[in-house]
């Protein structure tokens, strides 16, 4: 199976942890990982700050890149919604909109193929024990996008749980958004930040070392804050908990 | 909409105020938490909540749909049941109707129902105006109409409230409405509610015109249906003389069939109750029961304009349940009053700039007052998928782009503030679609790593002023990967 890897731009930029923790666990789970070197955003916070002509460009040259492959995995749940949800709106409005059915041809192809990560673990690969070893107190915050998005269900914990050596605990109010949402943790800071605090006292209600999630962009905003607030915890995106081993453990 | 908005500041500052207010988000997180968590077991009763939601979403559709044949059949329905009806493009002409009419009375008083749409026009201020005293009968309501207040919320207007703040309105205020109230009054709920019953059974039992709104009508016979809990709103329908009721367009259905979804929606919802205890519905009039005049006045204020939006119009399917409201984590922050309008929350973000249109600061704002989390589209039970709304309104904020005011066409212009911003997007979006300035840019950043500050000078500051920013790793991950798989890149 010839699977490329979406990794997102603030993947890409900030995180690369990360993007070398999807690969490691997929190389080790048999896939044949690639990275198409011409991929840049999905266009998602253009999209959603009311940009949607300029993401357009974006979503096409997401096509022209993917569209070839059997499979699209990104660790970034709300960027598999991008494309999974909004590209066939987009497609939809631009033929409303008299201008035919180039757009929505485009991007048809890459719509169904985009997985976020722990899909793809569950889904297509079949698999909930990674063979992963991560000897620490976790608790899983559920990002919006992957919640009510994509469905992402209980496919992340029953991964979690799998894990040898971790400890899995609840978080209160997991499903609450944590305020990040994109551009409007700049357009209304006072309300996100009083979300982001509300979230980090949550988890740090519950005793776990890390918190875990399955996005990096809500992970940057609660570790942020965490880091402002001095909290003892450390922000983990799944991946890397996913793709620790005994013999080479994530940090 | 009411005068009492206009001039309010865009959202990001309201609601800077209201974070900052310990009493006020400790009042809202209590209220919404309760109730929230009510909803959802009165709705997990229901196996087939899922079809009525998908129900009450299609009956709404195919009314609005064919909105204008509903509405002269429930014209033609009233006027055969004995009753006379208005019709209202905006505010100012809805409250000069209601006003001549009451005139027309020579009274100098009415009792009010809590309505949605009498607040969305600024009735009781036009009233007042004209020298008529509007007295809401509405608990809630009369707490914020005593304390010369603003609802907060759609459902419980005074949710901003604690007993011990009610306590000192009644004591303050009740005196100079009517019936003051009683001595070393308490804080008690019991104590409250006699006391609110004595200041308002003297105006029930005085008045001669009631006014009020409409959950529902229905176009086949003409009724009008009223939703509620105390049974204020019975004394206002069923006492006086004359009975004026301003509701929206919107709130047509065509027939009495079509009630049995949203009478199970509409109290789970809203108070998470199987049933609300008053259920209260009038046809015309009847000789020797309840008012012996009847006027229906229909508002459009907007809500023809909106239609015409394919994506906005939803947006006219909400039955003001609130549950929107109350699994908002920004309402829940925010408070009701920085929406500024009498629809806060996430259904206040989507209609406010549709029927007022964005062209001022607080209505430009809107849309983006929200972190797109998806709560309220989940629990809406007409299913309005606030965020794609929200979303669609933004780009008319960012970006510009058709839509219909007042009935014409016109091609809006993106609001103020935002040339910057586009200029920052167009970049980025240059940036993206060519791969190699974007490494360009990430290795700038990974090399200067060590120089970057800790707090960041302008829009950035939004950020650092209470979040850590990440580090900048040293190699972003295309680099990593072009030095360890090197060979392996077969994309273009
Ligand atoms: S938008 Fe939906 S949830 Fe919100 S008040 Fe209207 S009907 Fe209720």
């Amino acid at each position: 199976m010839r699977v490329a890897l979406f990794l997102t731009c603030v993947n890409d930029t900030l995180y690369p942890d990360t993007g070398r923790a999807v690969v490691k666990l997929l190389t080790r789970l048999g896939v044949d990982v690639d990275f198409p070197m011409a991929q840049t955003c999905c266009g998602q916070a253009h999209y959603n700050t009311g940009y949607r002509h300029e993401t357009e460009p974006l979503a096409r040259h997401f096509s022209d890149v993917f569209g070839g492959y059997e499979a699209i995995v990104t660790p970034s749940g709300s960027c598999a919604a991008m494309v999974r949800e909004l590209y066939p709106r987009m497609g939809e409005r631009a033929r409303a909109e008299g201008r035919g059915d180039s757009l929505a041809r485009t991007l048809a192809p890459v719509v169904p193929k985009t997985y976020e990560l722990t899909e793809f673990l569950v889904d297509v690969l079949g698999v909930t024990d990674v063979g992963a070893w991560f000897p620490h107190k976790v608790t899983y915050h559920p990002t919006c996008h992957g919640l009510r998005g994509l469905g992402l269900g209980d496919r992340p914990r029953r991964l979690l749980e799998a894990v040898k050596g971790l400890e899995l605990v609840e978080l209160p109010g997991a499903e609450e958004c944590c305020g990040f949402g994109g551009t409007f943790a700049l357009k209304n800071a006072d309300v996100s930040a009083a979300m982001g605090a509300d979230k980090v006292r949550a988890a740090e209600s519950t005793g776990a070392q890390v918190l875990c999630a399955a996005d990096n962009s809500c992970l940057m905003h609660i570790g942020g804050t965490m880091s402002r607030l001095r909290t003892a915890m450390r922000p983990v995106h799944i991946a890397e908990i996913l793709a620790s081993t005994e013999e080479e453990p994530a940090v | 909409m009411s005068g009492t908005f206009v001039g309010m500041p865009a959202f990001p500052e309201a609601a800077r105020e209201a974070v900052g207010n310990a009493t006020l988000r400790g009042n809202l997180r209590h209220a919404t938490h309760t109730i929230r968590a009510k909803r959802a077991r009165a709705v997990a009763e229901l196996s087939d909540w899922a079809e009525l939601r998908e129900a009450g979403r299609r009956i709404k559709d195919h009314t609005l749909r064919h909105l204008d044949r509903y509405l002269e059949q429930l014209e033609e329905s009233v006027t055969a049941a004995g009753g006379t009806v208005h019709w209202a493009a905006d505010a100012e002409e809805a409250n000069r109707i209601v006003t001549d009419l009451v005139r027309a009375t020579g009274e100098s008083e009415v009792v009010k129902v809590k309505s949605m749409a009498t607040q969305e026009i600024g009735l009781n201020e036009a009233l007042e105006a004209a020298g008529i005293r509007a007295y809401e009968t509405d608990l809630a309501e009369l707490i914020v109409q005593l304390g010369k207040d603003r609802p907060s919320h759609i459902l419980v207007p005074a949710i901003h409230r604690n007993r011990g703040e009610i306590r000192d309105i009644f004591t303050e205020e009740m005196g100079t409405w009517g019936r003051p109230a009683p001595e070393g009054l308490t804080d008690t709920p019991a104590e409250l509610a006699e006391a609110a019953r004595l200041h308002l059974r003297e105006k029930f039992l005085r008045a001669k015109v009631g006014i009020s709104g409409a959950n529902f009508m229905v176009a086949e016979t003409g009724t009008l249906v009223v939703v509620e809990s105390e049974g204020n709103g019975r004394m206002c329908l069923t006492l006086p003389e004359t009975l004026i009721s301003v509701v929206g367009i919107e709130k047509v259905v065509p027939s009495w069939r079509d009630l049995e979804v949203f009478l199970q929606t509409l109290p789970r919802s809203s108070t998470a109750e199987r049933m609300n205890p008053y259920t209260s519905m009038w046809t015309g009039t009847t000789d020797g029961d309840g008012p012996s005049t009847f006027h229906l006045v229909l508002l459009d204020n907007g809500r023809t304009d909106t239609l015409a939006d394919t994506v906005g119009r939803q947006a006219l399917r909400c039955i003001r349940c609130s549950a929107c409201l109350n699994v908002c984590p920004v309402y829940e922050r925010a408070g009701g009053h920085a929406y500024g309008s009498v629809y806060p929350g996430p259904i206040g973000a989507i209609l406010s700039p549709q029927l007022r249109g964005t062209a001022s600061e607080i209505d430009a704002s809107l849309p983006y007052a929200s972190s797109l989390c998806g709560a309220c589209y989940e629990v809406c039970p007409v299913a309005i998928d606030i965020p794609e709304v929200l979303v669609h309104l933004r780009e008319r904020v960012a970006e510009g782009g058709p839509a219909v005011r007042q009935g014409n066409r016109v091609l809006l212009k993106p609001a103020k503030g935002h040339a910057a911003e586009r200029a920052a997007v167009r970049a980025a979006r240059w940036a993206l679609a060519h791969p190699a300035a974007l490494r360009t840019g990430q290795r700038l950043a990974s090399r200067t790593r060590r120089l970057h500050p800790r707090t960041l000078p302008g829009p950035g500051r939004a950020w650092t002023g209470t979040r850590d920013l990440p580090p900048v790793p040293a190699e972003p991950f295309r680099d990593w990967w072009q030095r360890t798989h090197g060979g392996k890149d077969t994309s273009k």
